[in-house]
């Protein structure tokens, strides 16, 4: 029923207060109809703070679903394109899914919470699509983004910090584990998992305890240079990470207006995810005929000579003709690369290519533009020791 | 008596963009109006001292902007301000709104069910998928399927190649939204009927089907296609009122040296040997033109204005046959301030867009068997806006301008003619609809004007009333428009051509079947061609 | 594989396309089994005793479409196909007494003008005409759009140029007519009211349709199809409807075939993409690599094969077939033939119809869109006893009629709704038959949830899915299921739900057989 009052433009996660106080810029922008910070004061040093010490990213508006029913895990698995017969109880997995044309939908994690729960969490919303999906399943699903408030708290010294705020025993958590804690009069989820490719939590919780978590966190970090951070260093973090992100690398399937522009996750990187063997999920016979002949596009990540990010350049091959676009740019402080990731068009993009990046850049309102030399990066850029290292240390 | 090179029957949006773009062509032109006022049914009329009335068509989305922009419109005083909101309120007291921005408009739909709010978005990628095909063909003359000319061959190849390209998953959606009604297409995605409902209106204005007659879709696919300013499917008002497009038309129309005469109703077109050679007025005055251009309706053209023995006999038929039904009413109506709405806050900015008083397709249907029955929906499905709130022009300062769109209203009642005691009847109808949601709303009442569909034939020259010149539904569509036969704009009688919605691509002033039929005519005479071609979808 | 055993195609429904199917398949030398859940062949085109010494076609009660080509290929004639009555005239009943008589391209009747009787002819012809360019796409499979092989390239060229050849008017006319109503179509040719109500409803039989619905001009197309391959009216197969299957299954197992009845099948299995077997409700499990369901798409797809082994777009587009059931079937024993006012006794064994009207038959309608049975039904009606003694003791009489509009979702519930729909149907006969009501012995009524749970199909729709423009040809029964094999490897649908779609005419069938055979001689 109503109330007479016209709905606010932009709805306040439970950690507003804090933000809004710490948020010096007040830069601000709308993530799911959230109000979230673009900046809180310094991209550069919130950027470090999550390489060098700890930060706090708040991603309660991500969206999450809870499923359960007898039947959770077996819909899940048509669901998703990976494997989860070994989700076991208290793990996490990251994966793709596809709709029928096998192109993805979006990305996103699962956490087996319990028994018969399990919690979607991912970018975009899916719940007609999940709906669709569990005809002939008996599995229950809910909405529960605003149901729980979340944290992502990543760096080195997260895990002596949730430590000193007596999580006894987190620093145990593998990546992608998962394990409850009482917080006060409530539990508190943890997640070993991130978007920065660094050691890291996330963390869950009943919004009315939210500003109590964002204030333990900020009182044991006193001493390590805890810092909020805003949606411009996270995107520097993702890019050096690799992840890709719905939306900006790729056109989520099922929402593209224009045929054929979304993409399947052999041709964004993510053929990883892809398990052909698997009993029936969504995609699979169009993976599998993909799989047999051949993809139309490869997303590479690629290392830009120079220093200048190549934001929307086309990317050239030899003979000067356009072979595919930049999805994201940054260049990366830790790892000091120049990182561009591109959606090439078959068969170019493999490893010693020569591709050149048409980048323009201004200078004092002048804007100029050069082509840059471009190699497809292999191995990952950032990848430290203390990201995998169980028991994690203080870092 | 002198002869021109071109006349134009009828001042509609349709007549004088047709007659501009042959004045443009240097063709010495006169566009012959049997109104005192010129615009047809685009006009802007004082009808209550201060106030303003679009008295029938009332928004404006369609209108094609490769034509306002290449005639210059705006400098000819056409200003087209989009406007946001809309509401459909339910009888429980709670109504759905739609926001312009898509996340309150998310949380909207999500207060009503969180699965629809989520499968809008699919909604809208399909819809949208569907109005990209359809906008190409917009500005082109629809080809003749029986034809072998290289023309139409190529025209051909072209619809295929279109169809073709859209894979053979959405060109089965393609086929399957030509020709489903739009409440079996809503429910293949929506739970909710209020929201169905409210998306569903779009279907069945100015159309003779109910929410689930075959058919229906195509017309909401029609009312999606428009644009204000690249903003794709949005609507907007004309500051001033319809009238301000026919005034901007007629404007550029004259800066090419065309001339207008009103009070200058047609009786007939005159033809001697299989060609035209000009008019006839009702007062007896013969006008000579090789090339006389009719904007009427297709009955009106072939079945009034032409002699039966000047038209082959087949044509003759395929009028009769051709589908113009009336199906909807008007209300305009001054206020003496801004109603208040039992559900909304005041100043919610829901008010400033299109508001509905039915909130379940049942109820939507069941307002159709009553125009099958022969008598105005006792139930009716409105489209109501209240254009004051963004155009200041409209009425005096406070004061307001409602426009209440009516669907639907037989053009006969099983009892025969309209009554003037029928009109009030069927003006007390909508506004207690309208009254019962609103408290202040009947108090405001300062003048109300009732149309029916037999009082818009009547001045406006609409056969039975029908706003889009003939149904929109695939038997009426591309080369079937108005018949197949004759889709090309080019009559059975040589130099003698129709221009208006009754031809591709349809009503809703668009002015685009205007400028095709120019097109066509500097065509046969080997002129150059004025008319743009459509701006290249991205 | 020579074991006794192996089993290439398992058919899964005994429907009369079904039996038609696994008739083709053994004269192709496949081993085919045919599993049917009742105790009988025939699906929906069976005859059964509904009262004790009395018996009925359960379903349709009149044959008009049977394809030729396969009464010849399976020599039908052979194994027991006989008709007891062909080229039935219609009559359209007035209540007065005042009936009009269609036969072929002609009428009759006292109040029928000159003008309706030669416009009837010339329609008739055009209708024909129309009817023949629709046949031409039924003998083969519906072809690909986009994604088509040369034979489906081929196809789509065959129907343009049917559709071209019949001349440019004609070509027009078609497009302009095959997607409107057909209320105005009779209005824009006739006067009698009769006539255009009797044409309404065979425009609306066994639709969610009314006649001011859009493409019910098809729905009237469709009906005379079998008029383009020498139907010239309906026709009663000896026996009843089960004697037709009765005959088909006959054919199929001498060809070769085995058939099990009382053999309900549980679920089509799956191993790795494709087809495994089938598994029986009492556990028996058939292992074979060939499905081919007989069953309508939504059944086949959410209950035997089950939406978790397909994939989520497709398992939506199955989901949203557009089906909704509104045609009951009531069936009465007669203590003696009744008599309808004003109807010559010699004319009672004809197809007679109550639809006295078009806008009868649309008001008809309205009840169905809001879940609520028709206070003025419409009711096709056959008293088969006419011409064949067979079905019910000596003397006595059957009457079977097919009545719209009984909506499957009735707002109140079949249960209670059952027996008051029954009397409000003896009342309106009663108008036309005097008497009849006491003439009844017993009496029964299949409404759409009857026939629902007898039959199995889905909404108890007669067709397996509307027949309309957005579920024909390459659309039906949705877009990326035209072709009769599914996406699971060696799953084929065999029932109504597929192109062409509904009526005793064996074509989907023939067609479905005609696909496996192909894809298989493609794979092997």
């Amino acid at each position: 029923m109503t109330d007479l009052e016209i709905p606010p433009l932009l709805l306040q996660t439970p950690f507003h207060s804090r933000v809004s106080a710490a948020c010096e810029m007040n830069l601000w922008e709308d993530w799911k109809g959230y109000t979230t910070p673009v900046a809180y004061s310094n991209v550069e040093l919130e950027y470090f703070a999550m390489r060098n010490s700890a930060s706090i990213f708040d991603i309660t508006p991500m969206t999450k679903y809870r499923i359960t029913g007898a039947d959770g895990h077996a819909y899940l698995d048509r669901l998703v394109t990976r494997n989860l017969k070994n989700l076991d109880v208290g793990r996490v997995m990251y994966t793709a899914w596809c709709n029928d044309e096998g192109k993805v939908i979006d990305d996103g994690t699962i956490f087996h919470v319990n028994d018969d729960t399990f919690i979607l969490c991912a970018q975009e919303r899916h719940l007609d699509w999940m709906e669709w999906s569990a005809l002939g399943f008996d599995v229950k699903i809910e909405d529960v983004t605003e149901e729980i408030a979340a944290l992502s708290f990543q760096g080195p010294t997260s895990c002596a910090i949730l430590k000193i705020m007596g999580l006894t025993g987190v620093e145990n958590l593998k990546s992608f584990d998962l394990q409850h804690y009482p917080f006060g009069q409530t539990q508190l989820m943890v997640s070993r998992t991130g978007f920065t490719a660094d050691l890291g939590y996330e963390l869950w919780i009943e919004p009315d305890h939210a500003e109590a978590l964002w204030d333990a966190l900020m009182a044991a970090g006193r001493d390590y240079n805890v810092k909020p951070v805003g949606a411009e260093a996270l995107q520097i973090a993702r890019v050096e990470a690799g992840f890709i992100q719905a939306g900006v690398d790729f056109v989520p399937a099922e929402q593209e207006v224009r045929v054929e522009r979304s993409r399947s996750p052999y041709e964004l990187g993510l053929g990883w995810l892809v398990h052909l063997k698997k009993p029936n999920f969504n995609g699979q016979q169009a993976l599998k005929e993909e799989k047999l002949k051949g993809s139309r596009f490869r997303f590479t990540r690629l290392d830009v000579q120079g220093n200048k990010p190549a934001e929307n350049s086309f990317i050239f091959n030899r003979q000067n003709k356009v072979v595919g676009v930049v999805t994201s740019a940054a260049w990366v402080p830790t790892a000091k690369r120049n990182v561009a990731f591109a959606s090439l068009e078959m068969p170019w993009g493999k490893p010693g290519n020569e591709l050149w990046a048409e980048i323009y850049y201004l200078r004092e309102l002048k804007w100029a533009r050069v082509l840059e030399k471009c190699t497809v990066i292999e191995e990952p850029i950032f990848d430290p020791e203390r990201r995998h290292a169980t028991p994690a240390l203080d870092y | 008596m002198k002869k021109y090179d071109a006349i134009v029957i009828g001042a509609g949006h349709n007549g004088l963009t047709n007659a501009a773009y042959l004045a443009k062509a240097g063709l010495d032109v006169v566009v012959l109006e049997k109104n005192p006022y010129i615009g047809g049914a685009t006009v802007s009329r004082e009808l209550h001292e201060g106030w303003m009335y679009s008295n029938c068509s009332y928004v404006c989305s369609l209108l094609r902007p490769e034509i306002s922009r290449d005639l210059n419109l705006p400098k000819f005083g056409l200003q087209v301000i989009p406007y946001v909101g809309g509401v459909t309120f339910k009888r429980d007291g709670d109504y759905f709104g739609n926001y312009d921005d898509h996340e309150r408009q998310y949380r909207e739909i999500a207060r009503h069910s969180k699965r629809d709010a989520n499968a809008y978005e699919r909604y809208t990628a399909d819809v949208t998928k569907q109005t990209r095909f359809i906008r190409p063909f917009l500005l082109r003359t629809p080809p003749d399927p029986t034809s072998f000319k290289p023309r139409d061959i190529q025209e051909l190849l072209f619809l295929a190649k279109s169809f073709y390209n859209l894979g053979e998953k959405v060109l089965g959606d393609t086929l399957r939204f030509w020709t489903m009604s739009i409440g079996d297409f809503l429910d293949e995605y929506f739970e909710t009927d209020v929201i169905k409902c409210h998306l569903a209106g779009s279907g069945i204005i100015g159309t003779a089907l109910g929410v689930y007659s075959p058919g229906t879709a195509y017309v909401l696919l029609h009312h999606y296609m428009g644009e204000v300013d690249g903003s794709v499917g949005a609507w907007g008002f004309a500051r001033g009122g319809m009238g301000s497009v026919s005034k901007a038309l007629a404007g550029a129309f004259q800066s090419f040296g065309g001339e207008i005469r009103a009070d200058a109703e047609v009786d007939r077109i005159l033809a001697t040997a299989g060609r035209t050679s000009g008019v006839v007025l009702a007062n007896g005055d013969e006008i000579y033109a090789d090339i006389v251009v009719s904007n009427l309706d297709p009955k009106r053209t072939f079945l009034d204005i032409m002699a039966e023995e000047d038209l082959p006999a087949s044509v003759v038929k395929q009028a009769k046959n051709f589908k113009i039904r009336g199906s909807s009413g008007k209300l305009n109506i001054a206020l003496d301030g801004l109603p208040t709405f039992n559900s909304l806050p005041p100043k919610s900015p829901l008010m400033t867009g299109d508001m509905h008083f039915i909130d379940s397709l049942e109820r939507m249907e069941r307002a159709y068997d009553d125009w099958k029955n022969g008598t105005w929906s006792q139930d009716p499905y409105v489209d109501m806006l209240i254009p004051t709130q963004v155009d200041p022009t409209m009425a005096p300062v406070g004061k307001h301008m409602m426009s209440v769109f009516v669907q639907y209203a037989p053009p006969k009642l099983a009892t025969g003619k309209w009554t003037d005691k029928d009109r009030d009847a069927f003006g007390k109808t909508v506004i207690d609809q309208i009254g019962s949601y609103s408290p202040n709303f009947k108090d405001l009442i300062l003048h109300a004007e009732v149309r029916t569909p037999q009082d818009i034939e009547d001045e406006v020259g609409l056969t039975e009333g029908n706003i889009f010149q003939g149904e929109l539904t695939f038997d009426q569509l591309l080369f079937n428009r108005p018949f197949p036969g004759y889709a090309q704009y080019r009559g059975p009688v040589k130099g003698m051509y129709i221009c208006g919605s009754g031809t591709h691509p349809g009503g809703g002033v668009m002015s685009a079947p205007g400028a095709n039929a120019a097109r066509e005519i500097l065509m046969d005479l080997n002129h150059p061609t004025t008319v743009p071609e459509a701006y290249p979808d991205d | 594989m020579t074991d006794s055993k192996h089993i290439d195609v398992v058919v899964v429904g005994a429907g009369h396309n079904g039996l038609v199917s696994a008739a083709y398949l053994a004269k192709s030398g496949l081993q085919v089994l045919v599993l049917e859940a009742s105790d009988k062949v025939g699906g929906a085109a069976a005859t059964s005793e509904f009262s004790e010494g009395f018996s009925v076609s359960e379903c349709a009660h009149f044959l008009y479409s049977l394809h030729p080509t396969i009464v010849k290929d399976l020599q039908l004639a052979n194994h027991g196909l006989f008709y007891v009555a062909t080229d039935l005239k219609t009559v359209a009943l007035s209540s007065e007494g005042k009936h009009i008589t269609m036969a072929g391209s002609e009428i009759q009747g006292e109040d029928v003008s000159t003008e309706d009787i030669s416009n009837y002819r010339r329609f008739h012809t055009q209708m024909k005409r129309f009817s023949k360019v629709l046949a031409s796409s039924f003998t083969h499979r519906p072809p690909r759009l986009v994604d088509g092989d040369m034979k489906d390239k081929l196809s789509l060229l065959k129907l343009g140029w049917n559709a071209r050849k019949m001349g440019r008017q004609n070509m027009l006319e078609l497009l302009r007519i095959g997607a409107i109503n057909i209320y105005d179509v009779l209005n824009e040719n006739f006067d009698n009211q009769l006539l255009k109500g009797a044409l309404s409803l065979e425009a609306v039989l066994g639709s969610h349709t009314g006649p001011r619905s859009p493409n019910t001009v098809l729905g009237l197309l469709y009906r005379r199809v079998g008029e383009t391959y020498g139907f010239r009216g309906p026709t009663i197969p000896s026996g009843g409807m089960g004697n037709v299957s009765n005959a088909i299954a006959s054919s199929a197992t001498s060809l070769g075939a085995a058939i099990r009845t009382s053999s309900p099948v549980e679920r089509i299995l799956i191993r790795d993409g494709k087809v495994a077997g089938v598994k029986l409700s009492d556990g028996e499990v058939i292992n074979c690599d060939r499905v081919i369901s007989n069953a309508d798409p939504k059944y086949t797809f959410s209950k035997l094969v089950g939406y978790p082994q397909l994939e989520t777009g497709f398992s939506r587009r199955a989901a949203n077939i557009r089906m909704k059931g509104n045609t009951a079937k009531l069936h009465l024993a007669l203590e003696a033939l009744p008599e309808f006012t004003g109807l010559n006794t010699n004319d009672i064994g004809n197809r007679l119809v109550i639809a006295p009207g078009p806008d009868y038959v649309e008001n008809a309608f309205n009840h169905a869109k809001y879940g609520e049975f028709s206070e003025h039904p419409i009711m096709e009606i056959s008293i088969p006893t006419v011409h064949d003694t067979s079905l019910a003791p000596t003397g006595k009489h059957v009457l079977s009629a097919v009545v719209q509009y009984a909506p499957h979702n009735l707002k109140q519930g079949w249960s209670e709704a059952n027996e008051e729909f029954t009397a409000l149907l003896l009342d309106l006969l009663e108008s036309y038959a005097p008497g009849i009501k006491k003439l009844v012995i017993a009496s029964e009524l299949l409404t759409p949830a009857d026939i629902e749970s007898r039959f199995g199909t889905t909404a108890g729709h007669w067709h397996h899915g509307e027949l309309a423009l957005d579920q024909f040809l390459m659309l039906r029964p949705f877009p990326g299921m035209g072709q009769y094999a599914a996406p699971v490897k060696g799953l084929f649908l065999c029932g109504a739900g597929s192109h062409p779609g509904g009526n005793v005419m064996g074509l989907v069938g023939r067609n479905c057989a005609n696909t496996l055979l192909e894809a298989g001689a493609a794979s092997d």
